[in-house]
């Protein structure tokens, strides 16, 4: 009785975690076969679930419209600039903050703490300006040069640094290991799951980020793939398949990195909610 | 944990030497010691001290000032006061932005629920299948919101979308969602909520699992069935991870912009009824050059964020248990 109940219960359960599934994957489905179809397959009533013929169409006109090869390239320098340098960047301010003893550190960490509460998407005036003084407008440096810094980076990796043994590092200390050299090759290999999820979070944002390279790049070659999709849609309203070839296209690198890093990303995500 | 312990230990040689007046070469080493970390520490936070501090802080500021200017075509701007901000209390379109802002994040909010059954059905010991689950249900998370825009306004499309023919099957005549006037604030808040319940889930599965499974033998001894179980067990020891998911969420929408930026677009009729602050602030930015009254708007949504997340972390003393 009570395993015929369980068993029941657990054909519930998965009922409807692949229902919920469909609901988030099925879009996906949908993308792919949309865009292997002409437009007049896709706007059939009622519609054929699989292209009738697989058509390349939409993927050329892609290419086409818009210069995607050159958009993945600022997309994919633009994403390893932003991750690489905040990486560095905040792993060494964190370190000075959890392990450094100078005058002015919790002013100064009160400073990157009230940078945390300011949306940065509000501060894109400003930045715009800086940009444009510097001469960097339609550049790629353009793209990237903001997001190597962050105030949240800084924090998550410190509650890192905050958690560690202390004794390490004191031994490394003592065999006459400098603060660079301690925060190096002692701190940063321990660091290791904390620099991971904020790689990968820092990743994830910078291949999506839309605001700020629509505002700072407005020729289509220096654009990355987000702005290039949005441009791409003005121009093909409602040319649904070469929509969901662009868009597929754009999205398939994150997506393979995905699944080949899932448990880490998923890890990283949960280890985010714990510490921050 | 280890921390504490571990501080109470002398740190430098130097430091454990007591601070007898007579030995000045001591101190003077000690001062020495001090002056070398400061200088370490300021090569160690250079980098960053320097761009957040041109990128961001210098910027907030700057925003501030902008906020009580005028902008002439040509990019100049003069003092004008209060000029926008008085100008910004009549504005209709402010008004609705706000309004349709403070929808999406409600209607975000309604998404943690959501999130909350699933990881609990899922985090439940011996669930088989939990990694592809798991990976499927995280999918929207990592995908960019313009092609998730995409991907839904064809799944909205009136007459050949998906969604209304599967509605047809069933009888029932699907609206122009995303067009409508009535259903397109849904609309995208649906969209916002598909693409972001994954990642609520991850954090609160991670909340879960780390619940002890003594608590719940414990609780079953004791004769609490399993509701009684969910709300006098799980739902106090999962509340820090239940306020963060809250405070990341009302934070999140209230930036919504990816999302009508590319769902509704600016020809759509029912853009008023789904514009966010965002979008606004960045219509009067850098499409009509209204730089002072944009910067205004910056503020004003700045402060109800603080304000927001002020107050849910005043509000949490009454709900989040710290273990």
């Amino acid at each position: 009785m009570r395993s015929l109940r369980g068993s029941r219960g657990s054909i519930g359960a998965h009922t409807f975690l692949v229902a919920a599934s469909v609901a988030m994957a099925g879009p996906f489905v949908w993308e792919l076969l949309t865009s292997f179809k002409t437009l007049t397959e896709a706007t059939r009533v009622p519609p054929t679930w699989l292209p009738p013929h697989w058509h390349g169409a939409g993927y050329s006109s892609v290419f086409d419209t818009v210069p995607f090869g050159g958009m993945l390239v600022n997309s994919i320098i633009n994403t390893l600039a932003r991750t690489a340098a905040q990486l560095l960047f905040c792993s060494m301010a964190a370190y000075a903050f959890a392990r450094l003893r100078f005058p002015g550190r919790s002013l100064l960490f009160g400073l990157f703490l009230s940078i945390l509460l300011v949306p940065s998407q509000l501060l894109i005036i400003p930045q715009y300006q800086i940009i444009q003084s510097l001469h960097l407008l339609n550049t790629r440096t353009a793209l990237f040069l903001p997001g190597m810094f962050s105030a949240f980076g800084t924090f998550l990796l410190r509650q890192f640094f905050l958690a560690m043994p202390a004794e390490l590092e004191e031994a490394a200390r003592l065999d006459g290991a400098g603060p660079l050299r301690v925060y190096w090759s002692v701190m940063l290999p321990l660091a290791r799951p904390g620099l991971i999820a904020l790689g990968i979070l820092t990743m994830i944002w910078s291949w999506n980020d839309l605001l700020w390279p629509l505002v700072v790049n407005t020729d289509p070659h220096k654009m990355p793939l987000s702005a290039g999709l949005a441009s791409l849609q003005g121009q093909f309203m409602t040319n649904y398949p070469v929509l969901m070839a662009g868009a597929l296209m754009a999205t398939v690198p994150v997506i393979v990195v995905f699944v080949i890093l899932q448990r880490r990303v998923i890890e990283g995500i949960a280890l985010t909610g714990t510490k921050g | 944990m280890t921390v504490a312990g571990a501080t109470a230990r002398p740190v430098a040689p130097a430091a454990s030497t007591p601070a007898a007046p007579r030995d000045r070469g001591a101190r003077r080493r000690r001062r020495r010691q001090r002056g070398k970390e400061a200088a370490w520490a300021a090569f160690f936070l250079a980098p960053t001290a320097l761009g957040l501090g041109v990128f961001y802080l210098w910027p907030v500021l700057q925003t501030f000032y902008y906020s009580f200017t005028t902008w002439g075509p040509f990019g100049g701007h003069t003092f004008s006061g209060l000029a926008n901000y008085r100008a910004l209390a009549h504005d209709p379109d402010l008004r609705s932005a706000f309004v349709n802002t403070l929808w999406y994040c409600l209607l975000g909010l309604a998404g943690i629920p959501v999130a909350l059954v699933l990881a609990a059905v899922l985090a439940r010991p011996g669930r088989r299948g939990v990694g592809v689950y798991r990976a499927l249900l995280f999918l929207p998370v990592v995908t960019m919101p313009v092609a998730v825009a995409i991907v839904w306004r064809w799944l909205y499309a009136g007459d050949y979308g998906l969604i209304n023919t599967l509605l047809a099957k069933v009888g029932i005549h699907g609206p122009y969602w995303i067009s409508d006037q009535s259903t397109a604030l849904i609309a995208v808040a649906l969209v916002g909520l598909w693409s972001s319940v994954g990642y609520t889930m991850v954090i609160l599965m991670a909340g879960l699992e780390s619940i002890p499974r003594q608590y719940y033998e414990a609780a079953q001894i004791d004769g609490a069935g399993p509701v009684r179980q969910f709300f006098a067990l799980t739902l106090p020891l999962l509340s820090p991870s239940l306020f963060f998911v809250t405070v990341l969420s009302v934070i999140g929408t209230l930036q919504t912009f990816d999302l009508v930026y590319v769902l509704i677009g600016q020809t759509n009729p029912a853009l008023p009824q789904t514009r966010s602050v965002v979008y606004l602030f960045y219509q009067d930015a850098f499409v009509n050059n209204n730089r002072g009254y944009a910067a205004a708007i910056a503020f004003v949504l700045l402060l109800v964020t603080v304000a927001l997340t002020g107050f849910q972390f005043r509000l949490q003393k009454r709900w989040v248990h710290y273990a």
